[in-house]
């Protein structure tokens, strides 16, 4: 082979190398000293997110010479990166996921298991919330993540709105909130803002509406159980909001980036059902004292079987992959992110509730916002149900209500049977 | 170049490869034919690689049970034949009666948008085959659709098409006075039209570019001859532009369809993961079976489906035009 075949050949095989050596994903290199970690949009944006972390993440370095390197990643990109990293073993160290994907992820068998002794090494069992540990797997098995930070939904109200209006206080059933949604309607401004085509979005209000009007969204043998009398119910009413009560602007049904929180910052929008929303009202210009926060209504007359229930127990956890080089130094990370002074730190900032019990009293968390988060988590929270289909669900169940928004929005009848017909064919999905 | 040396093998000279060779030295021949295979072996390693290979590794997937359960060791996920196919292609599930729906909305789509796209590009291009002061401005400015990133140009047609504050209902309802009320055009049924609107302005400045290079291959002296038999505009483009094109229309009708049919970008970006029915595209729909109801056993198969659909239209254009242009 004459010189020039060689290089040729040389050339070929280092450039398929080389393509292969892209395609072979992020290591935990330098000696374990460096760990890779998947940090979920929580603040306004993702550069704000980061300038948030880096600094702790810097305090983490010089505690224990373990460099991280974050990426903050958006909401709509997330479980599909998780999904590729648990697929293909390459990936971060440590990610934050939405708790009610726990099952969901933990059925991959992709991320470490915190059993007894697990949890023993991020401080122990008894320092997490119960409700919040709950929700980070499915509840035969240990869980698969830890809690990171809390959150419940709540009904954030304008109070200079209500005063204009005559309304003293906030209403406590959904019979109220369309009195009180249409006397704050008229002039270009709605009662009530809502999120109608973001299918998680939409999925947590089926699920905390659903509890309200005695319904479950999977039977006891984990098989889904959408389109019940009482979820379709459910469902309707929540619907009916805009339909029937007319106090949610149709254009809300193409709504999916928040704009909902727009509309109540900018005063739009006199009602706002959301989770910890004050941090991001704050940086559209809200302060705090323009807005009041109370538990999320219920039926005047709620039917049988119907259970007090104002909100999912939401927030974000914290998992670890298996494939992890570093499993000490990414566990001591976990560690160092749910110690009290990161958990007053960062849910200070994020405006969520710490995941820790040992730090619930400090004065970080007396607001009223966060005084009814945490009251709501602590009495009349209900965690998603934990089962594998669990993302499934909230894909399915979120689009089919999205579509009856746009029903509801085109001005298209939305009848009990229009209800069941797309819950009964979202159910009919789930293989 | 004057100084370039002449290739081996060209019509300027001898072949040096046998003719120069001294007798007796035959064995250097079989060598000098591996450099062809050496030049073409990155070529097919990468097709292998990128192509045939994740084809063939989908086709298998189709026939597995692939879920949330098997998707971090999937070679070892649940035989299932061809129980995938039955599901995603019976019509009387919900899968395979959605899937219909969402490949009719692809079909009308598809025709719309590529028959559109190429009137538009055909005719810009024919308006602007002569020389005028003003052309070349005009030429850059239609292919800037084409040049554009498609995340920022989608992102701002969604900004365009918002009911409330977008420029869309802003012109049509406040200036022209044309509705009294703001319609949808990112839900319900606009949201097909909305969707058609976008593809087209993103697909006809390909079809411009094109048709603009067919034209210039037809030599002036055919249209100087059409207007000496006195064809008037409309007589020339039938008889001499439209025929000369066709090589060209051929190969553009076949590439915008196959992008077309197979679009995702332009669904995705505007409706976001969860796209209306009435704007189901079949490539979004196979992405939310397989990403977000995580069930990639039937995303494998609807792709492979859809994979054997295209192929066959492929094969059947091209053996009905091969067989119009032999009998021409």
């Amino acid at each position: 082979m004459s010189r020039r075949h060689l290089a040729i050949l040389t050339a070929t095989v280092l450039a398929a190398a080389s393509l292969i050596a892209c395609g072979a994903g992020d290591e935990s290199g330098e000696g374990g000293k460096t760990l890779t970690y998947w940090a979920s949009n929580q603040g306004a944006s993702l550069e704000a997110d980061k300038e948030i972390l880096q600094p702790e993440l810097d305090k983490f370095e010089q505690q224990t010479g373990i460099k991280v390197n974050v990426e903050v990643v958006p909401w709509s990109d997330l479980l599909n990166r998780l999904l590729a990293a648990a697929t293909t073993g390459q990936g971060p160290d440590v990610v934050n996921i939405g708790n009610t994907w726990s099952a969901s992820l933990q059925a991959t068998g992709a991320l470490v298991e915190f059993d007894d002794a697990t949890l023993d090494k991020v401080g122990g069992k008894d320092r997490f919330v119960p409700a919040a540990l709950a929700a980070a797997g499915a509840a035969d098995k240990p869980p698969a993540a830890v809690p990171l930070y809390s959150l419940a939904y709540a009904l954030y109200y304008n109070k200079r709105a209500f005063a204009d209006a005559g309304i003293t206080a906030p209403p406590t059933t959904w019979e109220e909130m369309a009195e009180v949604g249409r006397k704050l309607t008229g002039d270009g401004k709605w009662g009530l803002a809502v999120e109608g085509a973001n299918p998680s979005e939409n999925a947590h209000h089926a699920f905390t509406f659903g509890q309200q009007y005695g319904g479950d969204w999977f039977d006891s043998a984990g098989q889904p159980t959408f389109d019940t009398p009482q979820n379709v119910a459910a469902v309707k009413r929540f619907i009916d909001l805009m339909a029937v009560d007319k106090i949610v602007n149709p254009s809300n049904a193409e709504y999916a980036q928040n704009q909902s929180v727009s509309d109540f910052a900018n005063g739009k929008a006199a009602m706002l059902l959301w989770q910890a929303a004050g941090a991001n009202l704050k940086s559209q210009g809200m302060a705090p004292d323009g807005y009041g926060v109370a538990p999320v209504p219920f039926p005047a007359n709620p039917p049988a079987g119907g259970k007090q229930v104002n909100s999912m127990v939401a927030g974000i956890n914290m998992a670890v992959f298996k494939h992890t080089g570093n499993l000490d130094g990414a566990l001591e990370f976990v560690r160092f992110m749910t110690s009290d002074a990161e958990q007053v730190t960062l849910n200070k900032t994020y405006g969520s509730l710490p995941a820790v019990g040992t730090v619930a009293a400090d004065p970080a968390f007396a607001a009223e916002e966060q005084k009814v988060l945490a009251q709501t988590l602590a009495t009349s929270a209900a965690p998603l149900p934990q089962v594998p289909e669990e993302s499934t669900f909230e894909t399915l169940v979120g689009t089919a209500i999205k579509e009856l928004f746009a029903d509801a929005a085109s001005g298209r009848p939305v009848t009990e049977d229009s209800v069941r017909e797309k819950l009964t064919r979202a159910q009919q999905q789930m293989r | 170049m004057a100084t370039t040396t002449p290739l081996a093998g060209t019509a300027s000279g001898p072949p040096p490869a046998t003719a120069g060779r001294p007798a007796g030295r035959p064995a250097r021949q079989p060598r000098r034919s591996l450099l062809p295979y050496l030049l073409l072996a990155p070529a097919i390693v990468l097709e292998l690689a990128i192509h045939v290979i994740p084809m063939l590794v989908g086709a298998w997937m189709s026939l597995l049970e692939l879920t949330q359960f098997h998707i971090r060791d999937w070679s070892g996920a649940p035989f299932v034949g061809l129980d995938n196919y039955r599901v995603v292609l019976d019509v009387n599930t919900a899968a395979g009666a959605d899937l219909l729906r969402s490949f009719r909305v692809t079909v009308v789509y598809t025709v719309l948008s590529v028959g559109l796209s190429w009137v538009l590009g055909t005719t810009a291009a024919v308006l602007l085959q002569r020389p005028f002061r003003g052309r070349a401005v005009l030429r850059a400015l239609f292919l800037t659709p084409y040049a554009l990133p498609v995340y920022t140009a989608v992102i701002t047609w969604t900004f365009l098409f918002q009911r409330d504050t977008g420029l869309v209902n802003h012109v049509l309802v406040d200036q022209l006075n044309l509705l009294d009320e703001p319609p949808f055009w990112l839900i319900g049924d606009n949201s097909f039209v909305a969707l058609l609107v976008v593809s087209i302005w993103r697909t006809w400045p390909f079809a411009f570019l094109c048709v603009m290079a067919g034209l210039q291959n037809i030599p002036d002296e055919f249209y100087e001859a059409a207007a000496m038999d006195g064809a008037g505009f409309w007589r020339r483009l039938r008889s001499v532009t439209l025929p000369m094109l066709r090589p060209v229309n051929l190969v553009l009708l076949l590439v915008l369809f196959l992008w077309t049919f197979n679009d995702f970008n332009t669904p995705y970006v505007l409706f976001g993961g969860s796209a209306p029915a009435e704007a189901d595209l079949i490539s979004l729909h196979i992405y939310r079976s397989s990403f977000q109801t995580w069930d990639f056993g039937s995303g494998s198969a609807m792709s492979v489906a859809l994979l054997l659909f295209l192929l066959v239209v492929t094969a059947g254009y091209l053996l009905l035009t091969n067989r119009r242009r032999n009998d021409a």
